[in-house]
């Protein structure tokens, strides 16, 4: 078979050129980026060595950018309501829900025209998307700094509680900050990753992580390099950030302050409960002074003993996850072979005595708990990019909470149950219960409650043109789909007429993707109007990995094709390059689509080739 | 789409057709397919090849779910066996077992006025489990003698008693919510 091997020079991606890949933690408190540096990973510091970036952005009057981190941290208290902390937690919410976290606001938020809730600050209103946004912009930098070029993709952690909100508002956080999310990678797998390769670990591991405003219970196998995850458990409003309310709320008691008390009394005193929290790992008691606002300043001690009596309340609701977790996963705690601790928080010493006490056994503190999670994500980064041609490492992930619609009566059918591994598919079919009925709404909704009311409502979309018949007579059939980074797309269908409506899950709090462009033209990396440079450049690569991965598949498996085939694959393929250098995206994109077209076939029958000769115990190392 | 499905899913894992499966030989062929089809082995390929590993994945992982499990792999192996489920209109029992799971929710109903309510939910939960355990039992014996119409009772029980784990399941969760 003769085929023409385009390749001009220096326009080629080689295969083997290295892609520049990251890791990034985007945390509560803190955030870390990590990558490959002289052949390790590691995570990066900043010019001043610090590795942890704290997740605060300070917005300040006629600046361009915000200041990000230690800085932006230390102002928290002086400009309370332009300083955004713990943003993480509002990402994915609507504001009934932020509401309903159970502590004062400590922002001025605002009702947007549009779904998701608005910070109100000096450089406008903004929201938790924007704000994470600048973290992760910062750390990109970092990150660029350091490898001295652009990075091709990065891997971002998520709490495995997060919902399918959650991960979309992450997901667009890192567009917005010009990144290319190659995968949303759950923290406790990330963690296990990194655990279990550098300790050669084996068997069934549970990873406990809490951190500063989330907790997550993931119960793995670890087997040969695959991370099979059995069971995830958590809440995402679960944290030492709680830790630290329930001291400032001891505080308030004895210093008699009340509800009325300023934005900044109560950032000072969160702050001097975080300093007393991490303090009392070392000593038995400590003192603590707040200044409050009539100028006076308070003391009380507080000492181990009433720290333990203050957040037992919290870590036991740690442990009857635990417990779900373990049932989930079908093990026992005699099943556990290693309990690793991950997160900031564990470093409480009562939290480590009491998941002792649940697990029988010593968890294991010896690696370092905030950094891990990073070092994991970059670890999957570099095998995502393809630099690393780790055959054996594979994270088989779940989703963390169930999905299911809306049916009669307010009540949720499930359709995919909590940790079914992903990607997954499922279908359901409904039917029509009037006679005539023409359109149908469908109601996505994630939790594990019964009653719609009580799950989190994902969207709603619905299906037109229903073909008139009595009622029950229709059939209409609902797919889920969940993809690798626990996103979900719904379709429905009438099988009879196959009527067909579709949606990728916007979720309800979710910004729209005409959010997303202006407020991608709008940040200062794009204030040049480049968005069709953008557009071009993103379609470009795009071209050059369908005819790099074109040009491999016709070596290795070109004798799949009939002559007919390869006659058509070419056209297309020419036709592809002629107008990748152009300056058409819309252009290219139409070559790209072409191309997929005519290889739709050849795809299919490689994989199946691929498939029959794993079973045959034909390895795939001549594919190399 | 790629994955045959003129294959069954124990084609899929190159396994025989039968109740009884060899768990670590399904684990280990399930681990080699995802090897190669992994949404994660095609980060760098097209949009159409990511779509495709997707549904791959998603493909395989459903015929390992329906396999690993025993009731949901009863069920398959009894289609595949031509037997037919409607679950809308099939719900007649067998009058003693109907018996035992009126007094098993009762018992689930009351938990939440007992002294100890966790650990009473978790003594039924056992107990279920337990009973599941000695159904699954008899559901095997019924296969292997091709009796599929008595099998496919068993497995509408046992379907009753999966539906009455879950809400152990949830009401757990509420208890624990309610802390």
């Amino acid at each position: 078979m003769a085929l023409l091997q385009i390749s001009e020079p220096g326009q080629s991606t080689k295969p083997h050129e290295r892609r520049f890949a990251a890791g990034i933690d985007l945390g509560t408190t803190n955030s870390l980026v990590a990558t490959v540096r002289s052949g390790q990973i590691e995570t990066l510091p900043d010019e001043q060595g610090e590795h942890l970036l704290p997740s605060v952005v300070r917005y300040m009057e006629n600046e361009l950018s915000p200041i990000v981190g230690e800085k932006a941290r230390q102002s928290a208290a002086d400009d309370p309501l332009n300083t955004i902390s713990s943003a993480k937690r509002f990402m994915g919410r609507g504001l009934d829900d932020i509401k309903h976290l159970g502590e004062r606001l400590p922002y001025d938020f605002v009702q947007a025209k549009t779904s998701v809730p608005r910070i109100k600050t000096v450089a406008g209103d903004k929201s938790p998307i924007e704000v994470s946004a600048e973290i992760l912009r910062v750390l990109k930098e970092r990150a660029e700094k350091t490898l001295g070029d652009g990075l091709t993709g990065v891997v971002i952690t998520v709490p495995a509680y997060f919902d399918d909100a959650q991960r979309q508002a992450t997901k667009d956080a890192g567009k917005l900050a010009g990144l290319n999310v190659m995968r949303l990678l759950n923290e406790p797998t990330a963690a296990a990753v990194a655990y279990g390769l550098d300790k050669s670990a084996e068997g069934i591991t549970a990873i406990f992580d809490l951190g500063g405003g989330t907790f997550d219970i993931s119960i793995l196998r670890l087997n040969k390099g695959v991370f099979e995850v059995l069971s995830t458990a958590g809440d995402t409003e679960l944290g030492g950030d709680d830790f630290d309310h329930v001291i400032a709320q001891w505080f308030m008691q004895q210093a008699n302050i009340g509800e009325d008390a300023s934005h900044g009394l109560i950032r000072r005193l969160l702050q001097e409960a975080r300093e007393a929290k991490e303090a009392l790992a070392d000593v038995e008691a400590v003192q603590m002074n707040v200044l409050l606002d009539d100028g006076n300043k308070w003391q009380a001690t507080l000492e181990r003993e009433q720290l333990n009596q203050l957040i037992d309340p919290l870590i036991q609701k740690t442990v009857v996850t635990s417990r779900r977790a373990l049932r989930d996963a079908q093990v026992t705690i005699e099943d556990i072979q290693a309990v690793v601790m991950v997160g900031g928080s564990t470093r409480t010493l009562r939290v480590r005595e009491k998941i002792a006490e649940f697990f029988g056994q010593a968890p294991k503190v010896n690696i370092d708990p905030d950094k891990v999670v990073a070092v994991g994500a970059a670890i999957q980064a570099e095998v995502l990019a393809g630099n690393k041609a780790d055959d054996d490492l594979l994270l088989l992930d779940v989703i963390p909470l169930s999905l299911g619609l809306e049916t009669m009566g307010g009540l949720v059918e499930k359709i995919i149950p909590r940790n079914t591994t992903i990607p997954v598919a499922r279908a359901q079919d409904f039917t029509t219960f009037k006679d005539g009925q023409t359109g149908m709404t469908v109601h996505v909704l994630q939790g594990e409650r019964e009653l719609v009311t009580d799950c989190r409502s994902l969207g709603q979309f619905a299906l037109h043109g229903i073909p008139s018949m009595v009622a029950g007579a229709a059939r209409i059939r609902v797919t889920f789909q969940v993809d690798a980074d626990g996103l979900l797309s719904v379709t429905a269908e009438e099988e009879t007429k196959q009527v067909e409506a579709s949606i990728q899950i916007k979720p309800s709090y979710g910004l729209t993707d005409a959010e997303i462009e202006t407020m991608l033209r709008d940040s200062i990396t794009y204030a040049k109007d480049d968005v069709e440079l953008r557009n071009l450049r993103e379609h470009q690569v795009e071209a050059d990995r369908v005819i790099d991965a074109l040009q491999m598949a016709l070596q290795q498996d070109g004798d799949l094709l009939t002559e007919d085939e390869v006659k058509a694959i070419e056209e297309a393929l020419l036709e592809l390059h002629k107008v990748r250098t152009g300056t058409d995206h819309r252009s290219i994109k139409n070559a790209i689509d072409k191309l997929n077209v005519a290889t739709t076939e050849f795809a299919a029958s490689r994989m199946n080739k691929s498939i029959k000769q794993a079973l045959t115990g034909h390895k795939l190392d001549e594919f190399d | 789409m790629a994955v045959e499905f003129t294959q069954n899913y124990f084609e899929i894992f190159g396994l025989p057709v039968d109740f009884q499966i060899d768990t670590s030989l399904l684990t280990e062929r399930y681990r080699e397919l995802q090897k190669i089809v992994h949404p994660d082995r095609f980060a760098n390929a097209s949009d159409r090849d990511r779509r495709l590993a997707v549904q791959q994945s998603a493909h395989i992982n459903e015929a390992l779910n329906t396999l690993k499990l025993p009731l949901k792999r009863a069920r398959y192996l009894l289609q595949l066996n031509g037997v037919e489920f409607d679950d809308e209109k099939e719900t007649t029992m067998d009058t003693e077992f109907l018996m035992e799971q009126i007094e098993l929710r009762e018992a689930v109903a009351n938990v939440q006025q007992q002294d100890d309510p966790f650990s009473s939910l978790n003594q039924l939960i056992q107990s279920i489990s337990k009973k599941k355990a000695d159904m699954i039992g008899q559901l095997q014996n019924l296969i292997s003698k091709q009796a599929y119409e008595a099998a496919k009772m068993q497995v509408q029980k046992l379907q009753f008693m999966e539906k009455l784990q879950l809400e152990c399941e949830s009401l757990e969760q509420d208890l624990a919510d309610a802390l």
